[in-house]
């Protein structure tokens, strides 16, 4: 309560331009984990009719806090519009953001941030009505396209289209919802936006079978967390608890066979549990069964994605890209040793 | 010579009126079909009002209210609308993210609201403006929480405060300016000194607490109305202070507040709320926790204090000259001469004024949504989110809408009903 009176005295009287402490070090003296996830994104992060927060990025937060304090519920999630995402991380408001964040070369850079690695692969897809007779986005040519202006998405289609001596007129919308209704209203031959967007959005059409997502990617989207540069140490636990959740996918281990592995004869199962002899985890400051924690919290990286994008959640997007590189995708580990 | 003298010895009954001048035919030819423009202005209006109740009513009436998602709602039956949505998050839409076992804080805060207007909308009331007075206070720790006495211990702080700078002008001093700076030190000395240990200490004694409660939870139209609320409440005294100065003859404090309204209304609200969200935090040194709604409330009272100096402005200018002089020929100070003559002819004035510009900021918080608060507008992007509600639009916003437009007619109405009682246009 004190806070909110002298919120403005505190700010006046603290010495200005500290720098920050380990983050880590700042999490575990707070007692949770501050994780910045979209306001509402489908799939990836959202309130339940309960009011719980649920989705894809919120489970990696989860498996975040559970590594570092043993509990996936230490953690708060703060809800970034994607206009102040950005400048919420910077500033210290959150610890990590993993917000459907696309992983490009200048906000890498420029915006002085560290990816984490790639939690989903998404790119830009079309969606057209079955009765168009469409299979491929290369039958598009002259295609009237709803599009939403100012998007990375309105130049990526001009770039495809202009590559394939296709052309198309563009439909302008100000956002999804809305290029959503003109499609429906007949204003446009195909829609586009990110896959897992269209898909999410296809299964609640009135008819959703009398619509077809094109099979074809136009562009790459590696979505993923992200956090602040300057401390490598805490880039290193958010990278290497997802890289645990996509070993675990790969190696079998579940939510529910998680405690079944004892006696495995896979030695780095042992050191990702942390039921072997070896203690790699303390390089990092996080305590032994920090990833058997993090696993146990939502499951491996494949349960994730079955309950918040896969059948069990209602989306029904298909692993694709994003099955483990054992099972034809392109996920990929380093290995844990 | 006959003498014909007639006269009529009983009066005549009144013919009845023709029947194009009263009853439905009269009231319809005179209001809807009075010329041949009028006539076609009334059948295009009742088209359009057929063609949207039409399709409306129909949806609206055997809207779905149990289903479980949107998608049991189309397989139901797709043309009517899937009211579940509202069924299944109304209280979020109130209540935002707020713990659901305390929602009755919320609740009692909004009938204390109530409560507290009432002596503030109608002078029959008056004696229990007390309560207006401490409902901020008890507002803040019914939503927020934490321990009573840290609120309480404000008020007694300020209230010592202002005691004190009254009796100064009183019985010693005549002079404003040393009373009020003696009287803001004294204030500054028991917040910075005195404070901590007293609340420590009552804490001790009787521990009176409720849960807290962050920010981050706060959401739908608790948030809607806290920051409307306060923004109206703050800027409306901040609003009178601004359009006084802006007419002193003393040129700094007439700098200072032309400079200030100037400014603020030179730019767009979303640029003021982008500045608390995001600005704030690089100017501030890391770690400092500057509650975000505190902020928002502070930029959103800015703002609309700008704008209601300029309508106080208007009013002061619709003032004949001779009412300053008049007042000031009866020997009445600065100060008494604004609040006995001036400030009541100018604020009646002002009234359609002042309420629009308290509309138009009740409506304006919305525009926190883009900066990640959920107010009901944010929450419907959050509930769509939601695989069982994505694709929902109508059913939300109407829902929406309907709760905005309640508490706007209601501000509408009560200006009108304050004009006829005060009479401002004769």
């Amino acid at each position: 309560m004190k806070k909110l009176f002298f919120g403005v005295l505190a700010a006046l009287t603290f010495a200005a331009g500290g720098t920050f402490a380990g983050t880590l070090d700042d999490v575990k003296a707070r007692g949770n984990l501050l994780c910045g996830v979209s306001t509402g994104a489908p799939g990836f992060a959202t309130v339940d009719d309960s009011g719980k927060d649920v989705g894809f990025d919120v489970d990696y937060c989860r498996a975040l806090a559970a590594a570092v304090f043993g509990d996936p519920m230490a953690v708060k999630f703060v809800g970034l519009t994607s206009a102040v995402r950005f400048t919420a991380l910077a500033a210290g408001e959150v610890d990590i953001l993993a917000r459907n964040t696309t992983w490009t070369y200048s906000r890498d850079t420029d915006l002085k941030q560290t990816f984490l690695g790639v939690n989903y692969y998404d790119g830009q897809g079309f969606m057209v009505k079955k009765e168009l007779g469409v299979k491929s986005t290369t039958e598009l040519d002259g295609a009237t396209v709803c599009i939403q202006v100012g998007t990375t998405t309105e130049l990526n289609l001009a770039d495809y289209f202009k590559e394939n001596g296709m052309s198309y007129e563009p439909v302008p919308t100000a956002d999804n919802a809305e290029s959503q209704q003109q499609y429906l209203a007949g204003a446009c031959d195909t829609y586009t936006t990110d896959a897992s967007a269209l898909h999410g959005t296809r299964v609640n059409l009135e008819n959703p079978d009398d619509h077809l997502v094109l099979p074809e990617i136009i562009s790459k989207e590696p979505l993923g967390p992200l956090v602040r540069h300057g401390d490598d140490n805490w880039a290193d636990i958010g990278r290497w608890v997802l890289n645990a959740l996509v070993i675990a996918e790969e190696k079998g281990i579940t939510k529910a066979n998680i405690d079944s592995w004892k006696d495995t004869k896979d030695a780095e199962i042992h050191r990702l549990l942390g039921t072997g002899d070896d203690d790699i985890l303390a390089m990092v400051g996080l305590p032994k069964n920090a990833m058997y924690n993090a696993i146990k919290a939502g499951g491996n990286y494949g349960e994730i994605f079955e309950n918040n994008l896969g059948a069990t959640s209602g989306i029904n997007i298909e692993r694709g890209v994003n099955a483990s590189w054992t099972k034809g995708g392109i996920l990929y580990s380093p290995p844990f040793r | 010579m006959t003498k014909i003298a007639f006269v009529r010895e009983k009066e005549i009954p009144p013919s009845a009126p023709p029947i194009t001048e009263v009853g439905i035919i009269g009231w319809l030819s005179q209001n809807l079909f009075s010329s041949w423009l009028n006539s076609i202005l009334t059948v295009l209006s009742v088209y359009f009002i057929v063609i949207m109740l039409w399709d409306f009513i129909p949806w609206a009436y055997g809207g779905h209210w149990n289903t479980k998602s949107l998608r049991e709602c189309l397989d139901l039956d797709p043309d009517v609308a899937c009211f579940s949505v509202l069924a299944a998050r109304w209280k979020q839409l109130l209540f935002g993210l707020y713990p659901s076992e305390e929602y009755w804080r919320p609740t009692l805060t909004f009938i204390f609201l109530l409560l507290a207007a009432v002596p503030i909308l109608f002078p029959k009331f008056f004696r229990f403006f007390w309560f207006s007075i401490i409902y901020p206070g008890l507002a803040v720790w019914l939503l927020w929480g934490g321990s009573f006495w840290s609120i309480s211990i404000v008020y007694i702080g300020l209230t010592v405060g202002t005691l004190l700078f009254l009796s100064l002008i009183r019985r010693y001093l005549k002079n404003y300016i040393i009373a009020a700076i003696l009287a803001f030190f004294f204030t500054a000395v028991f917040f910075l000194f005195i404070y901590n240990p007293l609340v420590v200490l009552l804490n001790g004694i009787l521990p009176i607490s409720l849960p807290f409660v962050e920010s981050l939870k706060m959401g739908g139209f608790t948030l809607s109305l806290i920051v409307g609320v306060t923004g109206i409440v703050a800027s409306f005294p901040i609003g009178i202070l601004l359009a006084l100065g802006r007419q002193s003859n003393l040129p700094v404090i007439k700098m200072i507040c032309v400079g200030f309204i100037e400014f603020i209304r030179g730019v767009p609200l979303i640029t003021l709320l982008f500045v608390a969200s995001v600005l704030l935090n690089y100017f501030l040194p890391p770690g400092t926790n500057f509650d975000i709604v505190l902020r928002v409330v502070i930029m959103v009272t800015l703002f609309s204090a700008a704008y209601m100096a300029e309508v106080i402005r208007g009013g002061l200018a619709g003032l004949p000259l001779g009412q300053h002089e008049a007042s000031a020929s009866l020997g009445l100070t600065y100060w008494q001469s604004q609040r006995l003559i001036i400030m009541p002819q100018a604020l009646k004035i002002s009234i359609p004024g002042i309420v629009n510009t308290f509309i138009g900021l009740f409506k304006d918080t919305t525009l926190v949504s883009i900066i990640s608060l959920r107010d009901p507008v944010g929450l419907a992007s959050t509930i769509r989110a939601d695989q069982k509600w994505n694709g929902i639009y109508w059913e939300l916003y109407v829902a929406i809408g309907l709760m905005f437009f309640i508490f706007c007619w209601g501000m509408s109405q009560y200006s009108q009903y304050l004009e006829r009682k005060l009479k401002t246009d004769k």
